[in-house]
């Protein structure tokens, strides 16, 4: 009975050694990354394709779930809002939870889902093949080559995203506002402008887009490369970008929102 | 897919992340207003300023004519300083004109209203507006009534 | 023997608690081929990678060319690794690129040549492996043994002054297992460069090596030419050449006797 238990604390202090390592090498990792971003920039061609992958390839889910989620904010708010007779109020509404959270939060989740998990298929693939290992030994650096570009797109392309995202919403949320519910146009935009502050809404907005970037394409590149050669060790490290990521996306969220909002 | 149909795509992607920018810039935020930077200041004191905030819209006649840029408070005169930017292009105000403070509906959000007075003197940028009617505070209205009902 | 061009001292390298080499002294000669042998697992291909730079060992040191891999800077390691090529096992082409760009990718990385300069390289590289028709494939439309061959194409492509072969002719047909042999050893011959075989098909590789080690359990078991290797006093040695099911390295794993495992089977049972 107390060799079990000393079993089960020696294991699970084995786990927490294992998960600082863990995030020592994804740092390490990281400032690798960082430190290559030069010496890809002579090679804008590379980038070009990443971006395309990354942010092209992601722009069809992002504006069908921005139309949506901005359709049905508006939908929401109305029903909430018309009680209290403040229906023209319902612009302020989608447009707001829109700029603050919805658009740089679901575009970082769906950004997760689609490219992060393909970005770590690829490289774990390119690992798993020995692709990265031939290219090392053909003296060409992969984390420059393979990796820079790919961390690089991600973080362009987040923000880019997010913005058609909301801008997609609040047109969404028009749609439904004045075309269906049937409040006056003027007033769906004069309420917004109002209420919506440039730098600290829409700003504040971009700058969680960003940091949502960094940390999401930070987890794809970093569990590719890292991932165990095989066909198994590879769905595992795909499986891990999608979970890590959501959840540092909503943990983050929360701080950000905490710092830059809460005064 | 060749080069060129791959840099085209990309481009349009970052245009049209671009436009986003803009367009929520433009049409779903202040930034219109922001060009309000560039009008004339004028302060004004009040007892009381009840839940006015710094950009509350100023406006006279219901039109909107500027926004509230700084509140401070005044430890000599014990009294609330708000100092108020107006557009430019309404310069012409009497420097008799008095200021309120109105809330907009019954629960809604309050705002400097501006009532024009009859000098051929104008506001300019650091004059005080001297009239000033403060906020109506609901707790002392209800305060005071329940006070004189209770004298009757 | 002709110099030394790969100078292996005193090798130790784990892999968590497993030991993979113990105090491992190696000769590479810079002209011909030398075989590596052993069986699976004792960490042939991790030595290959110790030799390329891509691992440190944990003592001992390893020169190449009179460089000791492990002390140089990245940049110096990698302009080194210019003139080392390497076959990996599954030919490890960039699956993104035809094989004319595949063959065509180190020389564009490392040298500022004009297009039909490297076109007519690529063709040359590609002529010698006999896959110049194969150009304009996909590596997704290649066989095992083709991939391999385009991967030796790239190896050679900016002539290097040695070539490692990891494994190369496990998984493959006879009739591309002897195309690989014959390009091994006919490049060998033409290039007249250092040509590392790692491998445990025994009777293809000592056909073409000049010079055998023989590792096992993180030791140098053996080494010498093929002709001393085959006429070896050694039971172990002659076990792994010929592949004798039973000797040195025992049929059975370590167990206890047959019978009273039976017999403790069934006392359990009945009780």
């Amino acid at each position: 009975m107390v060799e079990t238990i000393l079993n089960r604390t020696q294991m699970l202090g084995r786990a927490t050694l294992d998960g600082f390592a863990r995030l020592g090498r994804a740092s390490l990792f990281l400032l690798e990354v960082l430190s290559n971003l030069g010496g890809m920039l002579k090679r804008p061609g590379l980038l070009i394709k990443q971006l395309f992958s990354v942010g092209v390839q992601t722009l069809i889910i992002i504006v069908v779930a921005g139309l949506f989620v901005g359709m049905v904010m508006a939908l929401q708010s109305y029903y909430a809002l018309v009680d209290f007779g403040a229906e023209n109020s319902v612009s302020v509404m989608v447009v707001l939870s829109l700029l603050r959270e919805l658009g740089p939060v679901i575009t970082a989740l769906l950004f997760a889902g689609r490219a992060g998990s393909a970005l770590t298929a690829e490289i774990g693939l390119m690992k798993t093949t020995e692709q990265l290992s031939g290219m090392e030994m053909m003296a060409v650096n992969p984390i420059e080559r393979i990796v820079a570009p790919r961390f690089l797109a991600g973080v362009i392309a987040m923000p880019l995203l997010a913005a058609i995202f909301s801008a997609v919403g609040v047109m969404g949320g028009y749609l439904v506002a004045v075309e269906l519910l049937g409040l006056d146009a003027g007033a769906f935009w004069s309420q917004a402008q109002e209420n919506v502050e440039l730098i600290d809404d829409l700003g504040n907005g971009m700058i969680k887009s960003l940091v949502f970037g960094v940390v999401v394409s930070w987890i794809a590149v970093f569990e590719g490369y890292d991932c165990i050669p095989t066909s198994e060790g590879l769905g595992q490290a795909t499986t891990r970008t999608v979970v890590y990521g959501s959840l540092a996306i909503l943990v983050l969220d929360f701080v950000l929102t905490a710092l830059m909002f809460g005064k | 897919m060749n080069t060129r149909t791959l840099e085209l795509m990309v481009g349009l992607f970052v245009a049209a992340g671009i436009a986003a920018l803009f367009m929520l810039a433009m049409s779903a935020s202040n930034l219109s207003s922001y060009g309000g930077d560039e009008g004339y200041t004028v302060k004004a004191r009040f007892d009381n300023i009840g839940g006015l905030k710094t950009r509350s819209p100023v406006s006279a006649g219901g039109v909107r004519i500027g926004r509230v840029t700084e509140i401070g408070y005044d430890m000599a005169g014990y009294e609330a300083w708000v100092t108020m930017s107006i557009d430019p292009q309404y310069d012409a105000f009497p420097i008799d004109t008095s200021a309120s403070i109105l809330t907009s509906g019954l629960l809604g959000e309050q705002y400097v209203g501006l009532e024009p007075g009859a000098e051929d003197e104008y506001l300019a940028s650091g004059s005080v507006i001297t009239l000033t009617q403060s906020a109506l505070v609901l707790e002392q209205i209800i305060g005071q009534f329940l006070y004189s009902k209770g004298d009757e | 023997m002709s110099e030394t061009l790969v100078k292996i001292r005193g090798l130790t390298f784990s892999r968590g608690n497993n030991l993979i080499f113990d105090n491992v002294d190696m000769d590479i000669p810079r002209k011909g081929i030398t075989a590596i042998m052993g069986p699976s697992g004792t960490g042939k291909t991790t030595l290959l990678k110790l030799i390329g730079g891509q691992l440190q060992p944990d003592s001992g040191s390893i020169e190449v060319d009179g460089q000791n891999i492990h002390q140089l800077k990245t940049r110096e390691l990698y302009e080194l690794r210019k003139r080392m090529g390497m076959l990996f096992q599954s030919g490890a082409l960039l699956t993104d690129l035809s094989v004319f760009e595949n063959v065509a990718y180190p020389i564009r990385e490392h040298t500022r040549l004009s297009e039909s300069m490297i076109r007519q390289l690529v063709l040359m590289k590609l002529n010698a492996v006999g896959l110049r028709g194969a150009r304009d494939l996909e590596p997704a439309e290649l066989s095992g043994g083709m991939s391999r061959r385009v991967s030796m194409a790239r190896a050679i492509a900016l002539d290097p002054m040695m070539i490692m072969y990891d494994e190369p002719f496990t998984g493959q047909d006879p009739i591309s297992m002897g195309v690989l042999v014959k390009l091994i050893k006919s490049l060998n011959d033409a290039l007249n460069f250092c040509s590392i075989v790692v491998s445990h098909d025994v009777r293809e590789t000592m056909s073409i090596a000049d010079y055998v080690y023989l590792i096992s359990a993180g030791t140098v078991v053996e080494h010498g030419t093929p002709e001393a290797i085959t006429n070896s006093e050694s039971e172990w040695t002659r076990q792994f050449i010929k592949g004798l099911a039973d000797g040195p390295v025992p049929f059975h794993v370590k167990a206890t006797p047959l019978l009273d495992d039976l017999l403790t089977t069934a006392e359990r049972k009945r009780g």
